[in-house]
């Protein structure tokens, strides 16, 4: 991996050396060089100038993340560059303006350099005829299987029929028939047939994911893309290939035939499996979700994710998922449970609460903890979740807000330090009421051998020292949670919790990065996002009151705790802000 | 009366000459080489000082010598593109993929004499400060390259190659590197891509220009095999008098591969420009003639992919006489064998292969034939080449198949239109669709009467049936 796309872009240096060039008419001033894949700064292409321009040049195998191979011709534009008299400088025209050499072949805007004074014909009956060209070989052979296709609704070739695709083929000769149904490995299968040899795929993993699993194999017309005989094609960012290509040839194992896309609402989101915590969009549909997607973040996560996290989505819809409010075991309601919550801590001593906050829990969540825990005097902490990490995104912390948990003050240097004191508290009876925010306090470190696989679900635990015997000492045990657990099964209290699709909130990844996220879906039942309830709570019992929004809650968090200060809910923006951490 | 001029093959074909070093040393060989290296730094009016290998690239400048391996690209001004001031080593590498149908005569230098083309290399790579060079031999001639392997080993033993050559400190490896066998290895791009162990790719131009960034994206030239034999003999003629031979613009010898129709087949060397078309075909000292009773239906002038010309065309030639422009009309016979006439009749001499084709050829048949060679031949790396190649090779099998049908020439040219013309990576679309073009534009009649005659067969037999 030659880029880390986790770090933050530095700051263009100043003064930028600019390029002025006209692109169909209209002139435009880019810088020199432009970050390639790896950031490294490389002279400005004719597309990027054309896309700052504002025209869109249609293109297949050009991707700005990946290294440029130029060959699908999908971009080719005509171009020309200022003539040069004998004496190096510019011929003019009569009216004074620079006579420009039209180029006697086109180029590819993605791979040509810009130069000063450059004209690009994006619009040309030639260009235009081009692309027909290229729309036409393409399709040639190509199923047109759309209907069946899981790529119709964003697939490039679809799009770009509109514009450059013939109603009627003129080819009257057999198709090339490619397999189908390949499987490459546990999550990708590919529709050779599908396939238009962008090698967009290729390059990612050879180039970006650092394994060059995939390859093309034959000639011509027959070539394909493959994996090496026996090796498939399974490391952690395989379905990255399933959103970069263009057409429907790789697809997702997970999500083939699960939903047309276009039925699909997208929501801003954040990744909650680490604590990298990549920008995503959820697609869901009737309070559904049916997949993520990486959304672009250079801040972040590039426009990549890793497939353990894409594919750690499915819990949302369990079907045992807590929908009920239950007090001492009798089915309750919202209204009741709350009174008696704050009732019971409004009269309890000071320090005879300690609360188990979750670093799963969003900055807004954890603020409101922390007054909560402020005002009675508890003790607080979060559980720690460590499992590997890689160069790539996978953060070893498998919390996605651990940094949001320690700049609110719920745990100060790191999670877990607090519990053997909460442990001995309960021990020692000083403790008697336990607040526990979407952790099974149960849970126990999982065995190596365990790890890869419940990896994937995070549910990775480190040791210590609460057990269930000693949750039985409590006179009260409230807990909120998503699903059911040993935890929630001894509670007392049980609230149940909205996942982060359900609710609104912000997160503040392992670099300071604080991102926000939007709500996909409705929660079940009774089921509520815990910042509303704790609201509630806070305002109960301490008095104070002014965040009844998710907007107003983040202000003031950004107001009182100084980490945060000066930003806003609205400043955030699609990919968030950071902060010193 | 055109006459065979030989230089590269002097000694080739002579009895008793064989592809060993004791016999080339025989016949001077490497003498050019102790030359070469003996050249001595020469003053320049400024005070500066032109270094032996620096004279050594203007000579070759000087001489005018046009790449041989079918672009026709000045030698001199391809040297004079290489980064000598990367830091990085520079390459050269000999393009022996020679592949291009109707092709043969590189292999004739490697099998019969490979040390002028070792001698040829290590001059070219002394001049361009090469220490590491490459002979990519084509995969089907795995004869020739153990031929070369030996010449090699041969070479240095006698201290021609490796540490410190003929004493003079110069140092150079050749490695002889075999293809597996693909047309478009021979690209240059496509052959770095391989030597480097990828698949055969050709490179997108810009940014990646081989004297830029080729192998191992050092600066690397790529010369064809008899290019590299032409440096050795500027180099022992010096380039003012090399450039004497041939004519102006197109100077030198160059060995012709003549094949097809005629009495006499074979390798023949001329100075560029001192024969015609006509005269290499029916000549005796050359092609000798047509088979008897036949006559002449179309040449093929550059090796296949070049674009087909056709009997009792005629064409107009610009020509500088007497200090003036003339415009001269001449036949197809009468076309001088040498780049620009050949491009002024809008094909290509390429690499220098002509194929003849007489009145019994079925010329539908013989464009099948190199379209299918081409569709199987294109990489498949982009689009327009990929599809429309073997789109083409589709269209003339179904139309030598009793498939076919009166508007196949039309859709066929419109199928070829849209792959040349900078529309491909590289030069292999233009070499998949000149030949479609130009056997459509110049026989329509034949293949609009092929596709007319299967439609009235089938309507016939439709007919039968109802």
């Amino acid at each position: 991996m030659s880029a880390a796309p986790t770090t933050e872009t530095k700051p263009t240096p100043s003064p930028v050396e600019t390029i002025t060039v006209k692109v169909d008419g209209k002139a435009v001033t880019v810088p020199k060089l432009s970050p390639d894949h790896t950031g490294t700064m490389v002279p400005t292409n004719m597309i990027q100038a054309c896309f700052a321009a504002g025209t869109t040049v249609p293109h297949y195998c050009y991707h700005p993340k990946l290294p440029i191979a130029g060959n699908c011709r999908m971009c080719l534009v005509e171009f020309g560059t200022p003539a040069m008299g004998p004496d190096r400088k510019p011929i003019l025209n009569a009216d004074g303006s620079p006579k420009i050499t039209k180029a006697p072949r086109p180029a590819i805007a993605c791979a040509t350099p810009v130069s000063p004074g450059m004209e690009i014909y994006c619009s040309t009956p030639s260009v235009k005829q081009m692309r027909e060209g290229v729309l036409e070989s393409l399709l040639i052979n190509h199923p047109l299987d759309c209907p069946i296709c899981d790529q119709a609704g964003e697939c490039k070739l679809q799009e770009y029929s509109v514009d450059y695709g013939q109603s009627a083929s003129r080819f009257v000769e057999s198709k090339v028939h490619k397999p189908k149904r390949i499987d490459l490995g546990p999550r990708i299968v590919l529709d050779a047939e599908r396939c238009i040899l962008c090698t967009r795929c290729i390059r990612f993993t050879r180039d970006v994911a650092g394994d060059d699993a995939l390859g093309i194999v034959n000639r011509g017309s027959y070539n394909t893309i493959s994996t090496f005989p026996g090796k498939p094609f399974d490391n952690n960012y395989t379905l990255n290939t399933v959103d970069i290509c263009p057409v429907g040839a790789l697809t997702s194992k997970d999500f083939r035939f699960q939903m047309r896309v276009w039925f699909l609402k997208e929501t801003k989101s954040v990744c909650t499996s680490c604590a990298t915590g990549c920008s995503i969009t959820a697609g869901s549909r009737e309070d559904k979700v049916y997949r993520y997607e990486p959304r672009e973040n250079d801040a972040v996560n590039a426009t990549w994710m890793c497939d353990a996290g894409r594919l750690n989505y499915k819990w949302i819809n369990r079907p045992d998922r807590l929908k009920d409010v239950v007090v001492r075991g009798e089915k309750s309601n919202w209204t009741f449970a709350l009174k008696e919550i704050s009732d019971q801590l409004a009269a309890a001593p000071k320090g005879s609460v300690a609360i188990i906050a979750s670093a799963r829990q969003t900055n807004e969540e954890l603020f409101l903890i922390r007054k909560l825990a402020t005002k009675l005097g508890a003790i607080t902490d979060s559980i720690p979740r460590i499992g590997s990490g890689d160069s790539l995104l996978v953060n070893a912390d498998k919390n996605p807000n651990v940094n949001g948990a320690r700049l609110n003050g719920i745990c100060f240097t790191e999670t877990g330090i607090n519990l053997a004191k909460i442990a001995s508290g309960i021990e020692q009876g000083s403790i008697k009421t336990l607040l526990v925010f979407g952790e099974d306090v149960l849970k126990r470190s999982i065995a190596s051998e365990q790890l890869k696989e419940k990896e994937t679900t995070s549910e990775v635990v480190e040791e210590h020292s609460i057990t269930a015997t000693l949750l039985g000492k409590l006179e009260t045990l409230i807990v909120s949670d998503i699903l059911p657990n040993q935890t929630t099964k001894l509670a007392h209290i049980l609230l149940p919790g909205a996942a982060h699709v359900e609710k609104r909130g912000s997160f503040t990844n392992t670099k300071g990065r604080v991102q926000k996220f939007m709500q996909a879906i409705q929660p079940p039942g009774d089921a509520r996002a815990e910042w509303e309830f704790l609201h509630e709570l806070v305002y109960n019992v301490t008095g104070q009151n002014g965040f009844k929004s998710i907007e107003g809650l983040f202000n003031q968090m950004a107001k009182e705790v100084p980490a945060y200060n000066g930003l806003s809910w609205s400043g955030l923006g699609d990919t968030g802000a950071t902060v010193a951490i | 009366m055109p006459q065979e001029h030989r230089l590269i093959l002097k000694n080739i074909d002579q009895p008793g000459y064989t592809p060993d070093i004791e016999c080339y040393l025989k016949h001077g060989g490497y003498e050019v080489l102790k030359k070469a290296l003996a050249i001595q730094p020469k003053d320049l009016p400024e005070g500066k000082k032109q270094s032996g290998p620096e004279q050594i690239r203007d000579d070759v400048k000087l001489s005018g010598l046009r790449g041989r391996g079918g672009a026709g690209f000045s030698a001199g001004l391809k040297w004079s593109f290489v980064d000598r001031r990367s830091g990085k080593p520079i390459y050269l590498i000999c393009n022996a993929d020679e592949s291009e149908p109707g092709t043969f005569k590189d292999r004739q230098i490697i099998h019969k004499d490979p040390h002028q083309l070792i001698e040829g290399m290590v001059i070219s790579c002394y001049a361009n400060d090469v220490k590491l060079a490459y002979i990519y031999i084509r995969g089907e001639m795995p004869e020739g390259a153990r031929i070369l392997n030996q010449a090699i080993a041969e070479a240095k033993a006698k201290g021609f190659l490796g540490k410190n050559i003929c004493g003079s400190g110069y140092e150079l490896e050749i490695h002889v590197h075999r293809g597996a066998g693909a047309y478009i290895c021979g690209e240059e791009t496509g052959l770095i891509e391989s030597l480097e162990g990828k698949r055969p790719y050709p490179r997108i131009k810009p940014p990646y220009f081989p004297a830029v960034l080729g192998l191992y994206l050092c600066p690397t030239i790529v010369n064809n095999v008899e290019t590299l034999c032409h440096v050795k003999h500027i180099v022992a003629m010096g380039g003012a008098e090399y450039a004497k031979l041939g004519t102006p613009n197109n100077t030198g010898t160059r060995i012709v591969s003549l094949s097809g129709q005629v009495k006499k087949p074979g390798y023949y060397e001329i100075e560029v420009g001192k024969a015609t078309l006509g005269e290499l075909i029916n000549d005796p000292a050359f092609g000798g003639g047509l088979r008897d009773g036949r006559q002449l239906k179309a040449i093929i002038p550059g090796g296949s992919s070049s674009k087909v010309l056709k009997a009792g065309e005629r064409f107009k030639l610009k020509r500088k006489a007497e200090g003036k422009e003339v415009e001269q009309e001449v036949g197809v016979l009468d076309l001088p064998y040498d780049f620009d006439s050949l491009a002024a009749a809008g094909t290509m001499s390429g690499s220098s292969a002509i194929i003849v084709i007489d009145d019994s050829t079925d010329i539908v048949e013989a464009l099948a034939n190199l379209s299918e060679f081409y569709a199987h031949e294109s990489c498949g790396q982009c689009t327009p080449c990929r599809e429309g190649s073997l789109w083409m090779s589709k269209t003339l099998h179904r139309l030598t198949h009793g498939g076919g049908r009166a508007g196949d020439a039309d859709y066929l040219v419109k199928i070829a239109d849209n792959i040349p013309g900078g529309r491909t990576i590289c030069a292999f679309g233009e070499a998949c669709s000149w030949p479609v073009q130009s056997f459509v534009a110049k026989f329509k009649d034949d293949f609009v009467a092929k596709g007319k005659a299967d439609e009235e067969k089938r309507a016939k037999e439709s007919a039968a049936k109802h």
